[in-house]
């Protein structure tokens, strides 16, 4: 390897990201790390529920077909892979890539799992929920299925350094993910705040995969992105002063702009001055964008400061069920009676003992997504769908409100039809804050 | 004299989420209109405009160096992706709400 120059693709920026784009960064990019970023705080509560329902689960799905994917032309190419796919489960998750580079005939392959992000036993009813009004996690009415503080670069580094062809977390601060293999390269102070805030700069243009590469940027007659079925993941060419330059294959569809740039820039992200991980208190504020050729931009100057005293916390609770029912109105005068068929079931619905307040219906194709925000304007469409939605710890209660939507279709407005309902598992997450000293992360090493 | 034009010709835009709190970032396309952007598109103006969805507070902080805004929008989520009845909880198509806004641009302005 280098030192003064290093070279790291994403492959996934959400739990259910595309693959092929990621097995075409691992053959031709010539990555020094190939980085999968999967987890979400739902993704994360998820997991804790597969691992409750079945202790040999609750990594990524999709862990094992990535693996075949890439492992082999990662090994070709001298690339290391770093992902947090073992979500609620690293030491599962460790064992399925292992049995993946079996199945491959890649001997001698190692795994490092990073451990000690689980802090759910460490929790306890006078826990203070910041973002739930200050109540404690007692005066949650719900069943807590996991908690798990945010790790940073301290706890990924010593797996890094043993060397392992993967590296395989739960729960980190995504930028981290990134971060700390620049750390291991360019042998970075752990109190170079200025340097640790552009590099988690570049992690954070970085985690969300195409959403930087005209992935999530389309809008037609405005921007235009070529080729987007063919988007490819970004790549980072990073130096040992932490700016970088952010590019994609030649071959992908896709681009790489300011623009692009920009938009992922603030995504999820409060005041620019301060974006909080574990690892420094970063200040994108300062950044500077230069488009350095045709899909390069250049990044640099971002900030930083001395890094939170403590690490927030995510604490997955059940959230019983999310039941949605539909039913379609269409051609002449749909709207009316998609209206009407709405009037209908709220009539209905608000009589159950118990349903009224708890439910909420919607026009698709009149005003649904943005409903709460601009009330039916009283607009025409000749394709209507009514949509009821309502969450509960009774399934006995939602399939009543299923139940009505599906008698919508004999007894209702005119010409109702394509009934669809479907009843799925929800979470609800809670964050609170812990001390450093009270975590201690381990790293145990793997071979195939 | 000025005319009616809508966000959505002069500036790009991204949501994200984080619990019951959306943050929208607004990128003028063109460095000449971020001034009338800036100016116009306050925190104030847009609470105002979605009073029934952001029941918070509305921040804005300013990138003039890359001529964009970013607002937080405070319990503006419907609950968050979560607890939110609505089909996108997480929120994502905020980016065009704000969008929808319009501007008054001055005639002797393109």
């Amino acid at each position: 390897m280098t030192t003064d120059l290093m070279r790291m693709g994403s492959g996934a920026g959400f739990s259910s990201d595309r693959l092929g784009p990621a097995v075409d960064l691992a053959k031709q990019a010539e990555l020094d790390w190939l980085v999968f970023e999967t987890i979400g705080e739902r993704t994360l509560a998820f997991g804790h529920r597969d691992r409750l329902a079945n202790p040999s689960r609750g990594y990524n799905p999709q862990l094992a077909a990535r693996m075949r994917g890439v492992l082999q032309p990662c090994r070709d190419q001298g690339t290391r892979i770093m992902t947090n796919m073992g979500v609620a489960n690293v030491e599962a998750a460790a064992e399925v890539v292992i049995n993946v580079a079996r199945e491959l005939g890649m001997k001698g392959l190692k795994v490092a799992a990073v451990m000690g992000d689980e802090v759910t036993e460490q929790l306890n009813d006078d826990t203070v929920l910041f973002d739930y009004g200050g109540r404690t996690l007692g005066e949650v009415d719900r069943p807590l299925v996991g908690a798990n503080a945010y790790l940073g670069i301290d706890a990924i580094l010593p797996a890094v350094e043993t060397g392992a062809d993967v590296v395989i977390t739960g729960r980190v601060a995504d930028p981290s993910l990134f971060l700390a293999p620049i750390v291991n390269q360019f042998g970075w102070a752990r109190d170079d705040w200025a340097k640790l805030g552009q590099g988690t700069l570049v992690g954070h243009l970085m985690e969300c995969g195409m959403q930087i590469t005209g992935g999530y940027f389309a809008d037609p007659g405005r921007k235009h992105v070529p080729r987007p079925a063919e988007c490819g993941y970004p790549i980072a060419a990073i130096n040992a002063d932490g700016g970088a330059e952010i590019t994609k294959l030649e071959t992908a569809g896709g681009m790489v702009n300011m623009a692009t740039v920009k938009e992922q820039l603030m995504y999820e992200v409060h005041d620019p001055t301060r974006y909080l991980t574990p690892d420094v208190t970063a200040d994108f504020s300062t950044a500077r964008l230069n488009e350095s050729g045709q899909d390069r931009v250049r990044v640099a100057s971002a900030g930083g400061t001395e890094r939170p005293k403590q690490l927030k916390v995510t604490v997955g609770f059940d959230g019983g069920l999310l039941g949605e029912a539909e039913v379609s109105y269409a051609g002449v005068n749909a709207a009316a009676r998609a209206r009407l068929a709405a009037d209908i079931l709220r009539q209905r619905l608000d009589d159950v003992p118990g349903m009224a307040g708890q439910y909420r219906v919607d026009l698709i194709g009149l005003n649904s997504v943005h409903g709460t925000a601009k009330p039916d304007a009283g607009g025409e469409s000749q394709d209507v769908r009514v949509r009821a939605a309502m969450r509960s710890m009774d399934r006995d209660t939602i399939e009543t409100m299923l139940w009505e939507v599906e008698a919508m279709l004999c007894c209702g407005p005119a010409g109702g039809g394509g009934y669809r309902g479907q009843i799925t598992p929800g979470v609800v997450t809670h964050s609170t804050m812990i001390d450093r000293d009270a975590i201690s992360s381990r790293v145990k090493v793997y071979e195939a | 004299m000025s005319r009616k034009v809508p966000l959505h010709d002069l500036a790009h835009a991204r949501a994200g989420d984080k619990g019951n709190t959306s943050n929208v970032s607004v990128w003028a396309y063109d460095p000449g209109d971020y001034p009338l952007i800036k100016d116009q598109l306050t925190p104030e103006r847009i609470k105002a405009a979605f009073p029934k969805l952001i029941t918070g507070d509305v921040v804005r902080y300013e990138l003039d160096h890359l001529h964009g805004l970013n607002f937080v929008l405070g319990e503006a989520l419907e609950g968050g992706v979560n607890t939110s009845l609505g089909l996108d909880s997480h929120g994502k198509s905020w980016s065009f709400l704000v969008l929808g806004l319009e501007l008054d641009v001055p005639d002797n302005l393109a």
